[in-house]
């Protein structure tokens, strides 16, 4: 059994409020005091446990997520925690968004700070949600107690009922609701065993697939609020530019355009409805100051870049002497790797929605970062954070565009209601060439890799020079995650590199003159760092005439994580036997990749067919994963099937480019995620583990561009050295 | 003022006719299940039925059909083959961030009306028009040879 101790910070306020109970908890662990002041509720009112959890008379079961749901299935997940020790009938368990409030709701792994990224919902709220249901379960079980003048020990609970076997009583959590609320919150609970889960490990079915089948889902772009008016913005065709002047005229003469302001960002046009707005937004003439705008090419950055690569960069990791290992090396191997500017696209364009009353300001949105928006919000508005409510929504995708350093999006709508003298809600809508266009891409990076044999083929030396700019620096992580000049998510993957190699050296040059807005992109560093260390030991495995698994089990030997999903993969592949023929005039062949990222550990091994003409085909995606305890197992494939599908879209079409400074692609055409048809089999089969559960939405994507482009090396002898592939490149 | 029939409803509409019905839908009729994605008959989010033929709406003027039958995702479960493919969807926990997923539905739903017994390529081709950005696809496929089978 596992004790686990709950600090009621708030014990004395509970045993003497008088209206309505929250109780604030926490576990040893988190330092900060919970959140205070909890005012209660008569008797008759929901049981409200404690943040988390809150349960109805008429036995419903509320799950508060503190985390966005975005399609990650965190909702799900967070409520199967919860849910499982609290002993809950799943029927009746329900979610709600928590408001943003960073002293109950933070992201442990984050410190005060409310959020989801990193693929960090499960693994910080593991403890916090199972002592969360145990807590709430112990409080029905002695409320039941007290009633059935019974030992709280002789009681059962299960699947939503609490019973007493011998005296032959039994109640519904909803009967017992309002007596729980009275209970003490105990002072240490028992968590169950795995062997005991009936929930986790097991096939919990989605909580949003109901609503997300018959459109009454609630997203951003759905909400319409009385005296409501959208805005469409004209933004700067250039990084950099701002607004020298403007004529409205022919946009206030369309239909149903009520206002035209300028804002920082640019010109935005306000209408009653979305259509009338964006042709009100079309008809705009700008004019535009571009003598500070940034006008280069991805031409220009990439070659820039290569030019970089030619002298040492900062140091981010180094192990024995390169140096000696190159200059004594019988052969020595090089490769060169190009990353493009990649664009989340997620289906749902950014959108906000802002009212601003005398009470403060209210906001409608999928936040990826509550507290970090919530403050910005309130700096605009003369605020206090508390002021600022914000109503949580499900997001149509975000892979990382939501949790935005710089709140842009969000920014913008709230200079708009400011703009408008708050004199009426608004919804911001960005038309899909808006979102595409409006920056904040995955750095385009240049990779330069090297690495020496020594006679006998073992790998004496690597290293490794990356070029890209920094996600973080100017960001309120700087102070966090940069040290010595090192951005460590350009770095991971890289720096980090399991394989063992008695020399070896990774360093980094971040150029500070490119102003093009970066920001993470579903798996961050690891969406390049795990192709350019992949796809080189594949080549340099061939140089040294090795199988490129066993190789890399025989590199892997301290890493029995990385070694175990290696292992499953390649068995449930079939590497090693031989892969049918193609049609005539076609390639084909099978590459493996593996990575670590979010201390999750995902091998790959793909199959494909390249057509003479160069273009490449994914017949089948064997996947291994490793993420600790399996908390949903059907969700875990369902994001690797997902991350497989993102990351094919990246390798084979995905990339924003720049033209004097201009965004070329706009829309779907340019920048194409893949199609059903592209879609390769699918297998995905997960490591058994008693480890604690980690993260499953973005460990995914980093193997499956390797994997890919290694299965083309064994297909056609050429190792794609730039992204996406290109037919040109891998014509027979 | 413009004459629809909106899930079985009369409904009028006062708005300019080239909008198009997408905004119509959902900004007129509160109908706000279609979505909105690209604008430019790209992804398919916007997918609706008029006269029970998939139509993108985003590009379709609401002037074009007046007094024709539209189906939206909100009147889905109203035939058997709708609730068959919801059923599947469910089963199959199909969904992600489920922004696509209307508009995957009623072309899923189209297709199962008109070929009872779809192969793998023949959804390929008729789901070819619906982008998913989470890349639901192989249980798309599975979901809809699901709907299939129970409607055998
Ligand atoms: S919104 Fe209509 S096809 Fe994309
Ligand atoms: S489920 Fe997210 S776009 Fe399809």
């Amino acid at each position: 059994m596992v004790n686990t101790k709950i600090a009621n910070a708030s014990r004395r306020s509970f045993l003497q409020g008088a209206a309505g109970l929250t109780l604030g908890f926490c576990l040893p662990a988190i330092a900060a005091p919970a959140g205070a002041g909890k005012a209660a509720a008569p008797a008759g009112q929901p049981f409200e446990a404690n943040a988390f959890l809150r349960i109805g008379t008429d036995d419903s079961v509320t799950v508060i997520a503190k985390h966005l749901e975005m399609g990650q299935g965190s909702y799900t997940g967070l409520a199967t925690i919860l849910a499982e020790e609290l002993d809950a009938d799943w029927q009746t368990v329900r979610l709600e968004g928590a408001p943003a409030d960073a002293s109950r709701y933070n992201n442990l792994f984050w410190g005060a700070s409310q959020g989801t990224g990193g693929s960090t919902a499960m693994a910080n709220s593991w403890d916090q949600l199972r002592a969360a249901g145990a807590a709430g379960r112990a409080m029905l079980v002695n409320a039941a107690a007290r009633r059935w003048q019974v030992p709280a020990g002789e009681i059962t609970v299960r699947d939503g009922i609490v019973s007493h076997r011998r005296s032959k009583r039994q109640a519904r959590f909803g009967e017992l609701a309002a007596d729980a609320a009275r209970e003490a919150v105990p002072a240490s609970v028992v968590l169950k065993e795995a062997k005991d889960f009936r929930l986790i490990g097991k096939q919990a079915p989605r909580k949003d697939s109901v609503d997300k089948t018959n459109g009454q889902a609630q997203f951003t772009q759905d909400i319409q609020l009385p005296g409501m008016l959208v805005a469409v913005v004209a933004h700067p065709p250039r990084f950099g530019a701002t607004v020298r002047g403007f004529d409205a005229s022919a946009a206030r003469r369309v239909r149903n355009v009520v206002d035209v302001v300028q804002i920082p960002s640019g010109v935005a046009v306000l209408a009653s409805d979305t259509w009338s707005a964006k042709k009100g937004r079309d008809a705009l003439q700008v004019d535009w100051d571009e003598s500070r705008s940034f006008k280069l090419g991805s031409e220009e950055i990439v070659a820039r870049y290569r030019e970089m690569a030619k002298s040492p960069g900062l140091v981010a990791r180094r192990v024995g002497n390169t140096e000696q290992a190159f200059a004594g090396a019988a052969r020595i191997v090089r490769a060169t790797y190009d990353f493009p500017y990649l664009a989340h696209a997620a289906m749902e364009p950014m959108n906000c929605v802002i009212r601003l009353s005398e009470r403060g300001c209210e906001v409608w949105n999928g936040e990826q970062m509550a507290t970090a928006d919530q403050s910005r919000l309130a700096a605009i508005f003369g605020l206090t954070p508390e002021q600022v409510r914000i109503n949580m929504l499900y997001a149509g995708g975000s892979f990382g565009r939501r949790a935005n350093t710089h709140s842009d999006y969000v920014v913008e709508a709230a200079q708009i209601v400011k703009a408008i003298g708050g004199k009426a809600p608004v919804k911001l809508v960005w038309m899909r060439e808006d979102d595409m266009r409006a920056g904040y891409y995955r750095p385009l990076f240049h990779h330069a890799l090297e690495a020496a044999l020594d006679a006998g083929g073992q790998l004496t030396g690597w290293r490794h020079r990356l070029v890209g700019q920094s996600i973080l620096l100017g960001s309120p992580f700087e102070s966090m995650m940069v040290k010595d000049g090192i951005d460590a998510v350009s770095v991971e993957g890289a720096a980090n590199l399991p394989y063992a190699i008695p020399n070896l050296l990774v360093d980094l040059h971040t150029p500070k003159d490119i102003d093009v807005p970066v920001l993470w992109w579903r798996s961050v560093g690891s969406s390049h760092t795990a192709y350019s260390t992949e796809v080189f030991l594949d080549q340099v495995a061939r140089a040294a005439g090795k199988d490129p698994v066993a190789w890399r089990l025989e590199l892997l030997a301290d890493h029995p994580r990385h070694r175990g999903v290696l292992r499953l993969a390649a068995e449930k592949s079939g590497w090693g036997t031989r892969l049918p023929a193609g049609v005539k005039g076609t390639r084909r062949g099978r590459g493996v990749a593996v990575h670590e990222s979010f201390h999750s550990y995902v091998a790959q091994v793909a199959e494909v067919t390249v057509a003479a003409d160069g273009t490449v085909k994914v017949d089948r995606v064997v996947c291994a994963v490793d993420c600790g305890i399996a908390i949903n197992p059907d969700n875990i494939r369902s994001q690797i099937e997902g991350a497989v599908g993102f990351a094919l879209s990246a390798a084979l079409h995905g990339e924003i480019t720049l033209k004097e400074g201009a965004v070329v692609e706009g829309n779907f055409d340019t920048y194409r995620p893949i199609r059903i048809g592209e879609m390769p089999r699918l297998e995905v089969h997960i490591v058994p583990s008693t480890a604690k559960p980690t993260g499953v939405g973005e460990p995914g994507v980093p193997p499956l561009a390797p994997a890919v482009a290694n299965a083309i090396g064994a297909a056609t002898g050429k190792y794609p050295d730039r992204l996406p592939f290109r037919a040109e490149d891998l014509r027979a | 003022m413009l004459q629809l029939k909106v899930n079985g409803q009369p409904r009028q509409v006062d708005v300019a006719p080239d909008t198009p019905l997408l905004w119509v839908l959902r900004d007129t009729l509160q109908l706000t299940g279609t979505k909105y994605a690209c604008g430019q008959a790209l992804c398919g989010a916007c997918v609706v039925h008029v006269d029970g033929v998939p139509a993108r709406a985003c590009l379709t003027p609401v002037s074009a059909v007046a007094g024709r039958e539209i189906t939206t995702i909100e009147a889905a479960h109203q035939s058997r083959v709708g609730r068959a493919v919801q059923a599947a969807w469910r089963k199959l926990d199909v969904v992600q961030c489920g922004y696509c997923q209307s508009g995957q539905i009623m072309s899923a739903i189209a297709l199962l009306g008109r070929q009872r017994k779809p192969t793998d390529s023949d959804i390929d081709d008729a789901l070819s028009a619906n982008l998913c950005r989470c890349a639901t696809y192989q249980r798309i496929r599975a979901a809809i040879h699901e709907a299939a089978r129970s409607l055998a």
